[in-house]
């Protein structure tokens, strides 16, 4: 579905991608894994059409998504959660599902939509009234991925979503995602510091080094890999 | 002493309304754009003179030509931003400030001289015929078409806090205030957004200006004052709220009027600058900003 081949980035003279590929099929949750300042984010504002690459493609569905404004992109089916969340504080939750079905293919949807998605988070239902700024990082970033949600995505793009939250709350948060993935069919790309968590959820991964892609497969292949389990697992992992 | 000061006061709470109007659409297209329009004045003075031909010329109620003005601002709005400013928001944050200020200077002094050109540099005013009308309030007198102007400043204001609130084109825009990129993200249009901004504040600009004509004067100068007028009310309000705006034209109308009452005339003009100075030392996110 989603076809990233040799992509290039950079911000200014700053290298960020230096030849990335990866492929995100049909239902498929895809852990993408690696250091901070490896690209991952760039990855992500490049395939939300943020950032116009260098070099590659981005292709989406079979067609490209070059030159496609980042609205556009939502329109198409691809929906992101971004980085530290980027909600908008003023606004209460309620707000943010709606504005989250602004793309005209998603509107028409929304008050059913709306109920999916409260089903899925119970918790925003009681506080749709709230803005946004008085939850707490959890609450946001259910808010967040709400959201995105609500534009009725075939590609759903996270990243970072466990940042800075509670361990407990990254499991709902995580168990979320997989149970969206499982009944609604969207494929997932998930940017994750917590490597097991994410490995423990997706199907396959990528770990992306210094703008380039260092290792691939599946999440138990990666999850053996005396290369990831040093890296990123930590010492103890690299041993047992 | 005491009356001098309530009459004073009245009148300080009338033209405070306007601007409380005058900096909504500076506002608004200031938090939306993030692009500083230094014309935002000669925009209020041309609405002033379509409110004023349309007087003179056609014989309209300056009050009914709001429903000519604002719209014909809106379309010159949009045609600005698409000449001019939807350049300069390609380009990052602070790019975008200094050269929305070349801009935005460059067609404030083209304005000035065409309206100089076109309409001469005579100082005018709509005249109606009930436009002397006073009322006496407790021996305070109230001019009408200024009450009248002050009521309509409101109504106005109040209609585009609704907008933005419930409108969907409305929360697009707050969206965008708050973070173009989220919003982009989420699926919005942010130059669609950043262009109704822009179009919806000249449409506030013609509609100060309409209101300037009838209860006050207007002339092809009188741009730089009014941007400065409403740039200190943006400061003093902060931004995010209309509401909070026009309470911050109140504000500055009053403090004109007792600065000038107490002090003497001439201390009309400082008051405002003390204001703008003293907002950016102790609270640089304004009074009413969150």
């Amino acid at each position: 579905m989603l076809e990233v081949d040799g992509l290039e980035a950079a911000y200014g003279a700053f290298p960020a991608l230096a030849g990335v590929t990866l492929r995100v099929g049909a239902g498929e949750i895809v852990a993408l894994l690696g250091p901070n300042g490896a690209g991952k984010t760039t990855l992500i504002r490049c395939i939300a059409g943020l950032l116009p690459p260098r070099a590659g493609a981005v292709r989406w569905q079979g067609r490209s998504l070059a030159g496609a404004a980042p609205h556009a992109v939502v329109e198409r089916g691809i929906a992101i959660v971004p980085e530290g969340r980027r909600l908008f504080g003023s606004m209460t939750v309620e707000e943010h599902l709606d504005l989250g079905a602004f793309a005209p293919r998603a509107r028409p949807e929304r008050a059913r939509r709306r109920e999916q998605v409260y089903a899925v988070f119970p918790m925003l239902r009681e506080r749709r009234r709230q803005v946004v700024r008085a939850l707490s990082g959890g609450q946001q970033q259910m808010v967040a991925i709400a959201r995105a949600l609500m534009a009725v995505p075939r590609l759903l793009a996270l990243d970072e979503p466990s940042l800075g939250l509670a361990p407990r709350v990254v499991d709902s948060i995580l168990a979320v995602l997989g149970e969206i993935n499982r009944t609604a069919g969207v494929s997932i790309l998930l940017v994750e510091q917590n490597v097991h968590a994410a490995l423990a959820l997706a199907h396959r991964g990528y770990v992306l080094e210094s703008g380039r892609v260092a290792g691939e497969g599946t999440a138990a292949a990666l999850l053996a890999d005396p290369h990831v389990r040093q890296a990123y697992l930590g010492p103890l992992a690299a041993r047992a | 002493m005491t009356a001098v000061l309530l009459q004073q006061l009245v009148l300080g709470v009338l033209i405070g309304g306007l601007y409380g109007l005058a900096a909504a659409g500076l506002s608004l297209v200031f938090g939306v754009l993030k692009v500083l329009n230094v014309a935002h004045g000669e925009l209020i003075m041309l609405g002033g003179y379509g409110a004023f031909w349309l007087f003179a010329l056609a014989g309209v109620d300056p009050f009914a030509a709001l429903g000519i003005v604002v719209p014909a601002a809106v379309v010159l709005g949009a045609l600005l931003y698409h000449g001019l400013f939807a350049w300069v928001v390609r380009a990052h944050a602070e790019t975008r400030i200094k050269n929305s200020l070349l801009i935005g200077f460059g067609l404030g002094l083209a304005l000035h001289a065409a309206a100089v050109l076109a309409f001469t540099a005579d100082e005018r005013s709509v005249t109606t015929e009930y436009g002397g009308r006073v009322l006496d309030v407790a021996g305070i007198s109230v001019p009408v078409v200024r009450l009248a102007s002050l009521v309509l400043a409101l109504g106005i204001t109040g209609a585009l806090h609704l907008l933005l609130a419930r409108w969907k084109w409305g929360r697009a825009i707050r969206a965008t205030a708050e973070d173009w990129e989220a919003a982009a993200m989420t699926g919005i249009d942010v130059r669609r957004a950043y262009l109704l901004a822009f179009a919806i504040g000249t449409g506030l600009a013609g509609a100060a200006g309409t209101l300037v004509s009838v209860g006050y004067s207007i002339s092809p100068s009188i741009g730089l004052e009014w941007t400065l007028k409403a740039l200190i009310v943006v400061v003093l309000a902060g931004l995010g709220s209309m509401l909070g705006t026009f309470v911050g034209g109140l504000v500055l109308g009053v403090a004109e009027a007792v600065s000038a009452t107490v002090f003497g005339g001439p201390y009309r003009e400082v008051v405002g600058l003390l204001i703008f100075f003293l907002v950016l030392v102790a609270r640089p996110q304004g009074l009413f900003s969150r």
